[in-house]
């Protein structure tokens, strides 16, 4: 057999998982029956519609020709792990570190994630970004954000 | 004339100079909130909330109101702008007003839709006076099995209106709903799909996802481009009014839009935003160059705009009268009557005219003073996009990181946010695309609740779908979607049209 669609193939390798694995993870809720369906109904139907939906992509991608091979292409791996990375970061450091010190290094890992990266240009926009966000957030909204180190 | 003493009454209250300065303010803060990606009307008027003890009832409504108007304005905004849906009405805004705006015509986007939402605003205004009363009267006539019915309906417009596959669109909303499943059930209170993560349930936040999948999926992609393939702006902006034939190709399509906004937004459930995808839908099949749709057409501005804004008007007439909230913003409103010593329900309307024709005149107002606000502002809004990519993105990045932690204060949602990305990102990859998944994740919890009910209430059989007329008629109207899809002939012709660009 020989993969038609690349992107078509992945994308029922995947759909089938997420959709077994929401059927799967219903049955440890109720069920019910028909007439008085339960909390697990309405997931396990839907995750086997899913998973159903899955196998057809599956199947075309290998019967249903596509333009040569329809690759995936290749992963930008650096603004990937940049943009995640900065996420991550800033989930985790904002209420050890504080806003002044988190928010800044995210934004110098965000920009790092573009291939024009120049450390003047990142930092410059780190410091307008973090005074304007201050002024309108933290002062301006009055959002509860914690400023410093805890 | 009832109609007329009544508004009447309602701009003694609202063109009081107390009151125009509360709308204005409430219009101003929601554009600026609506404005920035990810801070929605729902985090405003809940941040909002304490402050409001102190003003006098009506007013406060009055300025709530203003919010929600600009921040669904705002929302628009960003959406034209950036490819960023700040509301999910706005999202079916993003596919056409966000391809103007790179075809260098975001004035006259951001123009046509702010003068379509005033020209909805007005008109749906006008209905709500009219025809509040008799309208909650359809909206009795709907029980569990006709919302099913029509959400149904809603889920299968916007499978026909996604580009590209057809079958990965459904999967799409198919996902939706399932991730809309990871809550706690409504009717026996178990978590569902939690893994005991207190935050998961509450369910995830419609923000968390659309931030995640729409804007961080999004610069993860154009990062991934070579500089001169990238998917942004061109720098050269031209004219920032709509010319005389934009004006000609998008009255017909706002009039549209707002009838079918009104008649939508007075059902409970996603009023706004079914409005907004159908009337897309619609346009597209009227329009004489459909090709067009996708690409940058007007029409594909103006009607959902108006649309979303009718509805959002219309959207007040079951809370108004039933207090009924038809969404998670109306809920609040409703939180805040309460608040202030207001039982909402039918009795508002004769125990507190003042406050109920106040609230309705001033959504008039409302609306005005966004266009008054917002024509001066578009130049500085397109001024915006000649800012380099290199700094736009980290900004981009960085207001929706703040957005989504405040959402509840809770880095919870940052991560979540971080894992919505890789999946946008994938997404993009795989040729999905993620505006049906919104749809399905919003309505799934209504749909799951509404469809239990009517198995309950028919004892299991399904049946009862079809034996229900308005319920009949939706179901018939879905099927003969897909089938007009399905068949080659249509098929064939739907796939030139959405040819997707790359």
């Amino acid at each position: 057999m020989k993969i038609r669609s690349q992107r078509d193939f992945v994308s029922g390798v995947l759909l089938v998982a997420v959709g077994a694995a929401f059927a799967i993870g219903a049955t440890n809720y109720d069920f019910g029956s028909a007439s008085r369906p339960g909390p697990g109904y309405f997931p396990f139907g839907l995750g086997t519609l899913l998973a159903v939906l899955g196998l057809v992509i599956l199947y075309t991608s290998l019967t249903r020709n596509g333009n040569n091979g329809d690759p995936i292409g290749k992963i930008p791996w650096r603004p990937l792990l940049c943009i995640v990375g900065a996420l991550v970061f800033f989930g985790f450091a904002l209420p050890r570190l504080g806003f002044l010190i988190s928010f800044p290094a995210m934004i110098v890992i965000t920009s790092a994630g573009s291939r024009e990266f120049a450390w003047r240009d990142a930092l410059l926009n780190a410091v307008i970004l973090t005074v304007l966000s201050c002024g309108l957030f933290v002062y301006g909204l009055q959002l509860n954000i914690p400023l410093w180190p805890a | 004339m009832d109609l007329l003493n009544n508004l009447a009454l309602g701009f003694q209250t609202s063109l009081s100079l107390i009151n125009l300065w509360y709308a204005f303010l409430g219009a101003m803060l929601g554009t600026l909130i609506g404005v920035l990606p990810g801070l929605g009307p729902i985090a405003t008027i809940a941040m909002l909330l304490p402050s409001m003890y102190s003003l006098e009832p009506t007013s406060a409504l009055i300025m709530l109101a203003g919010v929600f108007y600009g921040a669904q304005y705002g929302g628009s905004t960003t959406a034209i702008l950036i490819n960023v849906p700040g509301e999910a009405s706005s999202v079916v805004t993003a596919l056409d007003g966000y391809q103007m705006a790179r075809r260098g015509r975001a004035g006259a986007a951001l123009a046509t839709a702010a003068l379509s939402s005033f020209f909805a605003g007005t008109i749906g205004t006008l209905v709500v006076a009219a025809f509040a009363p008799p309208l909650t009267e359809l909206a009795f006539e709907f029980g569990a099995p006709e919302y099913c019915a029509l959400m149904f309906l809603g889920l299968i417009g916007a499978v026909v209106l996604a580009s590209g596959s057809f079958i990965k669109a459904l999967a799409m909303v198919v996902l939706g709903l399932l991730l809309g499943q990871i809550n706690t059930d409504a009717i026996t209170a178990v978590p569902r799909f939690s893994f005991d993560i207190p935050e998961l349930t509450d369910g995830i936040s419609f923000v968390v996802i659309a931030m995640g999948l729409f804007s961080f999926g999004e610069i993860i992609a154009n990062l991934g481009k070579p500089p001169q393939h990238r998917d942004v702006m061109v720098k050269r902006v031209s004219g920032l009014m709509p010319t005389a034939q934009d004006v000609r190709e998008s009255a017909p399509a706002a009039c549209r839009g707002t009838l079918l906004g009104c008649v939508l937004g007075v059902l409970p459930g996603a009023g706004p935003i079914l409005a907004s995808f159908s009337s897309y839908t619609i346009e597209k099949k009227l329009a004489r160059h459909p090709e067009e749709f996708g690409k940058g057409a007007i029409q594909g501005v103006a009607a959902p705009e108006a649309a979303n804004n009718a509805g959002a008007q219309t959207a007040f007439i079951p809370m108004l009268t039933l207090g009924i909230p038809t969404s998670a913003v109306m809920a609040l409103m409703i939180g805040a009557m309460t608040l202030m010593g207001i039982q909402p329900g039918p009795q508002v309307m004769t125990s507190n005219p003042s406050l109920f024709w106040g609230l309705i005149t001033s959504m008039w107002v409302g609306n005005l003073m966004l266009v008054i606000l917002n024509l001066p502002l578009i130049g500085i809004w397109v001024k915006l996009l000649t800012v380099p990519y290199r700094f736009l993105f980290p900004a981009i990045m960085a207001f929706c990181a703040i957005g989504v932690y405040t959402l509840s204060n809770n880095t919870f949602d940052v991560y979540c946010a971080a894992a919505f990305a890789v999946i946008g990102f994938l997404f993009h990859k795989l040729g999905f695309e993620p505006a049906p998944l919104i749809l399905g994740f919003i309505l799934g919890p209504m749909m799951e609740e509404n469809l239990r009910r009517t198995l309950l209430m028919a004892r299991g059989d399904w049946s009862i779908f079809l034996s229900r007329p308005i319920a009949a008629t939706m179901l018939a109207l879905a099927v003969a979607l897909v089938i007009a899809i399905a068949l080659p002939a249509i098929r064939k012709k739907r796939e030139e049209v959405f040819v997707e660009e790359e």
